[in-house]
């Protein structure tokens, strides 16, 4: 599957590429023998029934978790995610539905949580934060992801979910990342708000971002990927170029009745 | 409230007054920078009166082994170091069994608070330590230009704790730690040491209180200290810190400790009972739990 897949890609490289990922908790197989590939500014979606693996996976892309078989390749070495911060470091950044945001924080300070730009250092712990620049870059980002707050001096907690949303994406892009991992940005947003995180997904598209989407509506994802993975208990039953799809056949695939064998053909 | 303390006695808003109204709180104001510290981290300090005693009956003690040829700033650098070092290694235990043990601070420093009392107990033999000498008291009693020794290192200490916490990197962390502890772990700060320099240096800030309370009485007593904890809390609260973390300011918390003693002053000057000040004490901390809890329920924040 995979050989045909980046031959049919052609001169695309491949961003990231996950072969023959297991992951076992005790005596339960969360994941076994998943296959993902994902190309650079390229919008993909993870999804499946509840249990069905996707969070497992996200971990793992995430470097939270260790595979127990298979093979990580980032821009075609193979990697080790120990860590998050590996992960991180190699451009990989999740955005995790609790957000983890600061609410006494003001926009400014959670995007720059833990790299705050200093402008004296008097000690160990004693540096004295550069205010101007922090709300000045942070405007910047959110400037590049198309969003206006009337101030990102407001705090986190006056914020709306999908405002919040953005905070936390601004948050990930800061660092540049080639990877941008959505778990579930959509989860507890009012509808209004859903299309400013589409929108949001599709910005970091247009910067060449890639971006792997998790939602359990199928309309979002629909509205949003290029291509979409089809998880069922733990393997890999199908992966859909999202024009060549319908909402009836990835459901189909989700609740397992097969036709992952076409599905797979049709990849790319 | 100080016009109606100034109509019933003139006397109260004499600058002389004011003044000794600042002698009087520098104490528990410099132990409740520490504790709006500890505090804003969605921690406690319980153990504050207990250390200050302990680091007030060990600098006492220190100072009578000291022989009286030594030169006064010498007999000043020891008795400091002294009581400073009791603080700091108290603050220093309080952190190491909340942070590394994760036993909750409440529990940590209600059983410092009493290890510590028992400390002074036995140290002192339940006697006071007293005579301990011109240069010392000076920390107490000294002025610098017009302003009393105790007031200008109050004055000096908060002037530090708010430029620390508004402008710094890790004064900012404090407050984030209060508000989302795993989402300041995520971002990479390394939460635990923070968490132990804070209790550390709150135990500090009860060692330089307990010296400066030895030298003002010019001796060590055994029951010194006790219950500050509790006006510590007062002063932070009434200076709208709030108790579940993350929000407030150092500020403010001496605005609350002056409040707290101009009430006490008030009380005094009115003839009416001390026991009474105890009351009002507890009652302003019930009384800022609840008003805090309504502006959660009904502002969402």
């Amino acid at each position: 599957m995979e050989k045909s897949q980046i031959a049919r890609q052609g001169e695309d490289k491949v961003l990231m590429e996950l072969r023959g990922i297991s992951k076992r908790f005790g005596g339960v197989v969360a994941l076994s023998q998943v296959q993902l590939v994902i190309y650079p500014g390229e919008v993909i979606s993870l999804v499946g029934d509840n249990g069905a693996g996707k969070s497992t996976l996200i971990k793992i892309i995430a470097g939270a978790y260790q595979p127990d078989e298979g093979e990580i390749r980032f821009e075609g070495h193979r990697v080790r995610l120990r860590t998050p911060r590996v992960a991180k470091t190699l451009g990989i950044e999740t955005v995790y539905q609790d957000l983890a945001l600061v609410d006494t924080l003001d926009v400014a300070g959670n995007i720059f949580l833990g790299r705050e730009p200093t402008r004296l250092r008097l000690g160990p712990g004693l540096h004295i934060l550069d205010k101007c620049r922090m709300e000045q870059d942070a405007e910047a980002i959110l400037h590049r992801l198309g969003i206006r707050f009337a101030s990102v001096r407001n705090k986190v907690e006056q914020l709306s979910g999908g405002q919040r949303q953005a905070v936390a994406v601004g948050r990930a892009i800061f660092s540049e990342p080639k990877l941008v991992v959505l778990d579930e940005p959509t989860a507890a947003l009012a509808v209004r708000e859903v299309e400013h995180v589409l929108e949001l997904i599709r910005s970091l598209r247009a910067e060449g971002i890639a971006v792997i989407f998790i939602s359990h509506t199928l309309q979002e994802v629909f509205a949003v990927t290029d291509r979409i993975i089809v998880l069922r208990k733990g393997k890999t039953v199908g992966n859909l170029s999202t024009k060549e799809t319908s909402i009836d056949e990835v459901v189909k695939l989700m609740v397992g009745q097969e036709r992952s064998l076409v599905a797979d053909n049709r990849a790319g | 409230m100080l016009l109606a303390l100034w109509r019933l006695s003139p006397y109260f808003l004499t600058a002389s007054n004011l003044l000794n109204i600042g002698s009087q709180i520098s104490m528990i104001a410099v132990i409740s920078i520490g504790a709006t510290a500890v505090i804003l981290m969605a921690e406690i300090d319980l153990s504050v009166g207990s250390v200050a005693a302990l680091a007030g009956a060990i600098t006492a003690g220190v100072l009578h082994g000291i022989p009286t040829s030594w030169p006064a700033g010498l007999w000043l650098g020891v008795a400091l170091v002294a009581g400073l070092g009791v603080g700091t290694l108290a603050g220093l235990i309080n952190g190491f069994f909340t942070v590394y043990l994760s036993i909750p601070s409440f529990i940590v420093t209600l059983a410092t608070l009493s290890i510590g009392r028992g400390l002074v107990l036995l140290y002192t033999g339940g006697r006071p330590i007293s005579n301990l000498g011109e240069s010392f008291a000076q920390i107490s009693w000294g002025h610098i230009g017009l302003l009393p020794v105790p007031v200008v290192i109050m004055l000096g200490l908060y002037l530090l704790a708010w430029l620390f916490l508004r402008e710094t990197q890790l004064g900012r962390y404090i407050y984030a730690i209060g508000t989302n502890k795993r989402a300041v772990e995520l971002a990479g700060v390394n939460v635990r040491t923070i968490e132990l320099g804070i209790f550390t240096l709150g135990g500090a800030f009860s060692g330089l209180a307990g010296i400066m309370l030895t030298s003002r009485l010019d001796s060590a007593q055994p029951t010194a200290g006790t219950g500050w904890e509790l006006v510590a809390i007062a002063a932070v609260v009434l200076g709208g810190t709030s108790l579940y973390g993350g929000r407030g300011s150092v500020a403010k918390t001496l605005v609350g400790a002056f409040i707290l003693q101009i009430i006490a002053n008030g009380m005094n000057l009115l003839n009416i009972q001390a026991y009474w000040q105890q009351i009002a004490q507890g009652s302003i901390i019930l009384l800022a739990l609840l008003v805090e809890r309504q502006l959660r329920r009904h502002g969402g924040g």
